[in-house]
């Protein structure tokens, strides 16, 4: 029974884990959006201790007119779109595979889900060392067992490379959700737009990508507040070179590598506006799908 | 036209049998009801009269042309399913309209066969509607319009009933029937309820574990049922099935007498016994009455009026003409 004391209690004893929360997010929140209006370099000599210049808006126009800005903008877009892309397509091809009876069922599907538990670091470094180095990679290998000229992936090919990690990476989620999707779907309906003449593509045009379209919503705004923060993947193949540099990419070398954390803060508070524009979206859907 | 052979078709799943080779033809026009227990093949049946199943072996006629190889949309057969299988995404209209847009019949001819389709079933009113907002017989409804748009030689009904609730059920049950003599176009129905069964059909097919045990008119079967299966499978309550000595007495190895042709006394008859369970139905009353005769109780009908309690000791006398007579192997001696 709710009574008066219990409730109390019950808040009393969720204080330490709502304080520890909201001080994880909100000291770096706060303090982001505190260093974006200072000018803050440590390498000449600013520190806390000293105190630091306000300089108002100072970073955020330079963040933007910054030249790696828009091209860092771009390759965002093209890794995330990218991504977003193959997963679904591939997601649904591979949903549907999985979908049908098949001998082993159980053991292919921990394989197809196995890409989700190796750690973003880990399959970076196996595909580029292992698949996509031009002289000992595996694609060499394959490039040269036919007489061609093998592909420096990362840097002829740096982006479509990336896409390609981080698409392994992701399709084992986008496939799960997908397939229970499939698994809901009545095998009476397709029985019955078979009888009404429909094709295969008909049928799957008309009735298996309507049932489908929730789903691939839920897996497109998931997958892209995750792709936003993609940075370990370029981290350790292209260090965000021949155009691999992402507003998360271009946010971490603002911040360490030029040692401006003012400038890197400005981006960092676009970024979080940016997600949070997707956040809203992706709670409205969810939301939606729970009242249905 | 809509005459439907089956010539020696039959269906396997792998090793198991379900469906051994029969013949079976459905004139054009008929209302046809297969019936049997669950699990009996009669729906697998009907799926491959439909193409949705494939034939193990044998030939399906569609109006005499052999449609064995036939994809399901060439039949011309419309099927209603059990889950009635709309489109949840589409409106009612476009769920009608499906067929006729995978045809690609022009959309003025579309829309004049969907306002005709709709006002015979009472749906022009929620036409812009989502299945999701309809009620079953809505529903229901709205699955038959997405088959009669389609003008098909034949309808094929899987159970479509037994998601409705029961007053509702009554209520379809006569539409789809004044339907059929409206349209006069040919209808095979499953049901495993012979009510359903006895209550629409032109013929009935009494199917067990995939054998067709008796093909006739409701009447027929009812009243010269070919063996202890149908006598027991149709009429409601079951006919009483006796055997063992009582029926040596009729020279068969098993009698059936329908609870409505034993007359049931205080005083004298054939078979003395005591009144067990007693089911007032206003019009009828039902008495199971335990009596020497027969090891399981037997089900009498009388008037609402008679009022007999638990424990009275009653008389039975079946009415001789009335008497179903079977051999060893279950078949009727005429």
């Amino acid at each position: 029974m709710a009574t008066q004391h219990s409730r109390s209690a019950a808040r009393l004893m969720m204080a330490p884990a709502v304080v520890l929360l909201l001080g994880w997010m909100l000291i770096p929140l706060s303090m982001t959006v505190f260093f974006s209006f200072k000018k803050f370099l440590p390498m000449r000599g600013d520190s806390m201790a000293n105190g630091l210049d306000w300089v108002g808006f100072d970073n955020y126009a330079r963040f933007i007119s910054s030249s790696a800005f828009w091209p860092s903008v771009q390759a965002t877009l093209v890794l995330v779109g990218g991504v977003l892309l193959v997963t679904i397509v591939l997601g649904v091809a591979l949903a549907m595979l999985l979908d049908q009876p098949m001998w082993g069922q159980g053991v292919v599907r921990i394989l197809v889900i196995a890409p989700f538990f190796v750690m973003p670091t880990v399959s970076a470094l196996v595909w580029k060392n292992l698949f996509m180095d031009p002289v000992n990679g595996f694609f060499a290998h394959v490039w040269r067992s036919v007489g061609a000229t093998p592909i420096e992936w990362l840097s002829q090919a740096s982006l479509p490379s990336l896409v390609l990690i981080v698409s392994w990476q992701w399709l084992p989620f986008a496939t799960l959700i997908l397939l229970t999707a499939f698994q809901s779907l009545d095998q009476e309906q397709l029985e019955a737009a078979e009888m009404d003449g429909a094709r295969w593509p008909q049928r799957f045009v008309f009735i298996v990508l309507p049932h489908l379209s929730r789903a691939i919503t839920v897996v497109l705004l998931i997958q892209t507040i995750f792709l936003l923060s993609i940075f370990a993947e370029i981290f350790v193949t292209t260090q965000g070179s021949f155009g691999t540099k992402t507003l998360t990419y271009l946010i971490y070398q603002r911040v360490l590598e030029s040692q401006n954390v003012g400038l890197g803060s400005a981006g960092g508070v676009y970024a979080i506006i940016l997600a949070n524009i997707v956040a809203i979206f992706l709670m409205r859907i969810v939301g939606k799908n729970l009242d249905a | 036209m809509g005459q439907i052979q089956l010539n020696q078709v039959s269906k396997s799943f792998g090793k198991v049998e379900v469906i051994p080779p029969l013949d079976l033809t459905i004139e054009d026009g008929e209302f046809v009801v297969f019936v049997g227990p669950s699990g009996c093949g009669k729906s697998t049946l009907l799926r491959l009269i439909a193409g949705l199943e494939d034939v193990s072996g044998g030939h399906v006629l569609i109006d005499g042309r052999d449609a064995t190889e036939t994809v399901p949309a060439r039949r011309g057969l419309a099927m209603v399913f059990q889950s009635y299988a709309l489109y949840p995404h589409m409106s009612v209209r476009k769920n009608i309209a499906f067929p006729l847009r995978m045809a690609g019949m022009d959309k003025a001819e579309q829309d004049r066969r969907v306002e005709n389709a709709a006002s015979v079933l009472n749906l022009t009113d929620y036409l812009d509607r989502r299945p999701g907002q309809l009620s079953g017989g809505q529903r229901q409804r709205v699955a038959i319009g997405r088959a009669i748009v389609r003008e098909p030689a034949a309808f094929l009904f899987d159970e479509p009933l037994s998601n409705l609730d029961a007053a509702l059920r009554v209520g379809m049950r006569l539409e789809i029937s004044e339907l059929h003599k409206r349209l006069k176009t040919t209808m095979i129905y499953v049901t495993h309820d012979q009510v359903e069964a006895m209550t629409m059909a032109d013929k009935i097919v009494v199917l067990q574990a995939g054998v067709i045990e008796q093909v006739g008119s409701p009447l027929e079967l009812y009243q010269r049922p070919r063996n202890v299966f149908v006598a027991g499978f149709i009429g409601s309550p079951k006919m009483n099935l006796i055997s063992g000595a009582e029926a040596a007495k009729h020279d068969a190895a098993t009698i059936g007498i329908r609870p409505e042709h034993i007359e049931i006394s205080q005083s004298e008859g054939t078979w003395k016994g005591t009144v067990g369970v007693s089911e007032h139905l206003g019009s009828d009353t039902f008495f199971h009455v335990q009596c020497n005769a027969s090891s399981e109780p037997i089900t009498v009908r009388a008037t609402g009026e008679l009022a007999l309690h638990y424990g009275a000791e009653v008389w039975l006398t079946p009415r001789p003409e009335h008497l179903h007579r079977f051999d060893d192997k279950g078949l009727r001696i005429a």
